[in-house]
């Protein structure tokens, strides 16, 4: 059983159709590549998935289960976690309250058992901002843990971006234009460092990428999609050579 | 039957006096999105500046309707100055802070107008003076007085000017460039502080104007009557889409009738409480209004 | 059992101080003592309302503009409860000290006021938080005159004369301990994991649902925890004053405890029970120059906000920094000690050289 599916997913927007009978899956533990050229509806779908909007119709199944029309929050906690393309920190807050803000829907203490603050309120704390520092340390964040978020450059944004992420302990991860903005080394490095988050968390990854050497060098297999709908699947060796693709990013000759 | 009429006429006639403070709060927002608190003051301003006027002016034209118009012109152009001297001292400064500030700045800008006022005025109400003698107009079994209808035509005729100046004049264009982008509209050469000077000088002489339509009608002045008017005022304009012209003219109608009704046919102390209820209705079914665009963030 | 002796040193120091306050201010060597009382009574008051409505509007970020009538259902709450079932309570626990009678029907009275409120935050919350910014808060100022009104419309409470005959049973003690309760539940709140969500509401909506913080739920609970604070302060309010009225609770007032908690910085508790005291305090010194009074007032509120629009505080914690300002101290001692220490442990060279 695959860990998305999705099957004729579409939503209408008034009159714009902007992802029309879309269908695919991604396999457990997969590196999963979304490409298209801009307007395909790329973040559409991500937004379908993680709740920000329900599909008009069709099916987004998560873990064999329906999950189109819950809400973000839910799905969050189904076990589905994201980026955003434009960065969207908790600015004013710190580097490691960032991390923490995702391990609150694991808490298991009350509003009383925060104000009152038991032994087990402690235990939790503790344990949460280890976990949260641990991640930093992955993402090499941690002498920035109590530095305000907005205060960090960029390429360090996008990583706290995944790292917190990381924090809701998801089993698939999306992450929506990872490399924009960066430099080839930067590309080269953040490439490594999704192979490792894959194999280090056990996560699958579904990536939006326009930085084609980026999506051909980690993705496993690649969905094309062309104004909201899906015209190529496969291995990227196949969709570097597909036509349609050609076409679509090139044009006719 | 002809009660019902009657109320109706009272209705749009307080409506369309909501609608004229409204257009200010709409055109302000509209440009700088910012509640002015301090508007309802404005209105207040321009009835005291009438009041004082009136004194100068009565008798010294060759009629009454001449004395009134004259009384108010000279008041709205006072109170237009007023909007651009509290736009140019109080909100040009903080523009590009939070709305918080700007919202709390507001607060102060009327909590001042209304102390100041109070101390140059006196806190105890005033007579305007009755600058045309009333007549009555019997419709049938209605009875108009002729001030209502000075009230309701020169509402419609001030709306139905803002309206050519905003949707046929180059200037008018250019504010509705700014209320649709302002850095946008600074980068085509439009003059951005000039245009937001010239809606709060637009707005308070609207507020003005309201300011002594109602005094003629009901002549009671005081520093302090600018404050509920204000905020339903304020209502009228959320009510219909605010930022939208012809929803400010809607939610005032729809506001005045509904208070006179409810005074009308049902308890007058529930009078002020209704302007909310209705909002608070059609915020939760509209969030944008009757006549607005909702804003959705782009994931 | 760290904290049992917070709380009871807490309720002692308390204790001391309204014993104090009484013998010297009401009772004692200060003349117009009685007038001094109540400005710290009102004080108190305005720190309970200005710190609980800092939790929605400066860490949640939910711009609510009608706190007032919340503090006003609390007051007419409790007021009615020790009005109408003060005798019957009396008699219930009349084997208590009239002191002990008076505690049960405050206490009855308080928990009165704090269920309603918070089922008053629930009923406009649950509708109102959907919407953002300008028009939460022009909503949540229309509730509150809506509330107003129908007290107004209430013939048992008073109505439009007013409700009087409520009995005197809060003091600086009551009032001060509900000072003590909020500051320690904001604090504590802020500080755990559903302060981090507040927060990330705050920050980013959209983000803060995509890590799993069910947006609306939060929401609501920070307005229902502040709205209850509002109730109870309403409460020792009314059991102060003894007298009830509208007008008190009109949207002016809601608006006096934004701009408090704007000048003090928004977000901040230090900066909310600053403004409070400010706010307070400053009118009642230049009550020699009514008039003009009211005008400075309100230029110090727009000067304020113009020069420094974070507030007097900003985002700043006084305590985190007089903390940090210690342990930097405690730290450095302890490094010239063991440096000392060590020091002493060296052979002396230099003497030899």
């Amino acid at each position: 059983m695959p860990l998305l599916e999705l099957k004729d997913a579409t939503i209408r927007f008034g009159g714009l159709l902007a992802v029309k009978d879309l269908t695919f899956a991604v396999e457990d533990g997969e590196l999963f590549g979304l490409i298209g050229p801009n307007g395909a509806g790329k973040t559409t779908v991500f937004n379908l998935i993680t709740g920000v909007y329900a599909p008009t119709s069709g099916v987004i199944a998560f873990d064999g289960k329906p999950i189109q029309g819950k809400h973000p929050h839910q799905i969050a906690a189904c076990g589905i976690a994201r980026t955003f393309q434009n960065i969207r920190l908790f600015a004013s807050m710190s580097v490691l309250e960032n991390v923490q803000v995702s391990s609150h829907m694991r808490s298991t203490q009350g509003v009383l058992g925060s104000v009152f603050r038991g032994e087990h309120f402690h235990r939790e704390e503790t344990l949460h901002r280890e976990e949260a520092m641990r991640l930093l340390e992955l993402f090499q964040l941690e002498k920035l843990a109590d530095e305000p978020a907005a205060s960090l450059p960029y390429g360090s944004q996008r990583r706290l971006e995944i790292a917190r992420a990381l924090g809701t302990k998801p089993r698939l991860l999306l992450l929506d234009e990872p490399a924009a903005g960066m430099n080839p080394q930067e590309s080269a490095d953040l490439m490594r460092l999704i192979r490792r988050i894959r194999d280090e968390f056990k996560v699958s990854i579904l990536l939006v990428e326009h930085n084609m050497k980026v999506v051909m060098g980690v993705c496993e297999r690649i969905q094309v999609m062309v104004h909201g709908e899906a015209i190529a699947l496969g291995v990227p060796s196949e969709i570097r050579t597909d036509p349609r693709v050609v076409e679509a990013y090139l044009g006719k000759e | 039957m002809e009660s019902f009429l009657q109320q109706l006429i009272n209705g749009i006639s307080l409506g369309s006096i909501y609608a004229l403070v409204a257009l200010g709060y709409t055109m302000v927002y509209g440009v700088l999105r910012l509640i002015n608190f301090a508007h309802g003051d404005v209105y207040m301003l321009g009835a005291y500046f009438g009041y004082y006027l009136s004194r100068l002016v009565q008798g010294r034209t060759p009629s009454h309707l001449l004395d009134a118009a004259v009384v108010m012109i000279l008041s709205m152009i006072g109170c237009a100055l007023i909007g651009v001297i509290m736009e140019r001292f109080a909100y040009r400064p903080v523009r590009r802070a939070s709305r918080l500030t700007l919202l709390i700045i507001a607060i102060g800008v009327s909590l001042l107008i209304e102390n100041a006022s109070q101390l140059i005025f006196g806190a105890n109400p005033r007579f305007f003076p009755q600058l045309i003698p009333e007549t009555h107009i019997h419709m049938g079994n209605l009875m108009l007085t002729n001030q209502q209808v000075i009230v309701l035509v020169t509402a419609l005729a001030l709306m139905i000017l803002l309206n050519l100046f905003i949707y046929r004049s180059r200037t008018g264009k250019a504010m509705r460039a700014v209320s649709y982008n302002l850095d946008a509209a600074k980068l085509m050469g439009i003059d951005t502080d000039r245009i937001i000077s010239l809606t709060f000088a637009l707005g308070s002489a609207l507020a003005a104007a309201g300011g002594i339509l109602v005094s003629i009608n009901i002549p009671g002045i005081d520093p302090l009557m600018g404050v509920m008017t204000g905020l339903k005022a304020f209502v009228a304009a959320v009510l219909g889409g605010i930022g939208n012209i012809f929803g400010a003219v809607l939610g005032g109608l729809i506001l005045g009738l509904a208070e006179v009704m409810v005074a009308g046919y049902g308890s007058s102390t529930y009078r002020d409480a209704i302007a909310f209820l209705i909002l608070i209705a059609i915020l939760l079914f509209k969030p944008s209004g009757l006549l607005g665009k909702g804003q959705v963030e782009k994931v | 059992m760290k904290r049992l002796l917070w709380i009871a040193g807490t309720i002692g120091a308390l204790l001391l101080l309204q014993w104090g306050a009484t013998a010297l201010l009401l009772d004692g060597p200060i003349r117009q003592g009685p007038y001094y009382y109540q400005i710290i009574i009102l004080a108190g008051i305005n720190i309970v309302l200005a710190v609980s409505l800092n939790l929605t509007n400066g860490i949640a970020g939910q711009f609510s503009i009608g706190h007032a009538g919340f503090f006003a259902v609390g007051a007419y709450m409790a007021a009615s409860v020790s009005y109408y079932g003060g005798p019957a309570i009396r008699g219930a626990v009349s084997f208590l000290p009239l002191v002990g009678q008076d505690t049960v029907v405050l206490i009855l009275a308080l928990a009165a006021a704090a269920l309603a409120t918070a089922l008053a935050g629930l009923l406009v919350g649950i509708p109102s938080l959907r919407l953002r910014g300008d028009y939460l808060a022009i909503v949540t100022l229309g509730f509150g005159e809506i509330i107003r009104v129908l007290i107004l419309n209430i013939d048992a409470v008073g109505g439009a004369r007013g409700f009087s005959g409520i009995p005197k049973l809060s003091n600086f003690f009551w009032v001060y301990l509900l000072v003590a309760a909020v500051i320690a539940t904001v604090w504590n709140l802020v500080r755990s994991s559903y302060g981090r969500a507040f927060q990330a509401i705050r920050e980013n909506e959209i983000a803060a649902q995509a890590m799993g913080v069910d947006v609306t739920r939060h929401k609501v609970l920070a307005f229902v925890i502040s709205s209850m604070f509002a109730g109870m302060a309403g409460c020792l309010f009314g059991h102060y004053t003894m007298y009830l009225h509208t007008n008190s609770f009109t949207f002016v007032k809601s608006f006096e405890i934004i701009i408090m908690i704007a000048i003090g910085g928004l977000g901040s508790i230090e900066g909310a029970v600053l403004g409070a005291v400010l706010l307070t305090v400053l009118p009642e010194a230049f009550r020699g120059f009514e008039g003009y009074r009211m005008i400075v007032y309100s230029l110090a509120v727009i000067l304020i906000m113009i020069y420094r629009p974070q507030g007097i505080l900003g985002q700043v914690s006084v305590i985190k920094r007089v903390r940090a300002h210690f342990i930097t101290k405690k730290a450095a001692r302890e490094a010239a000690t063991k440096a000392a220490s060590s020091a002493a442990k060296m052979p002396v060279k230099a003497e030899g050289a």
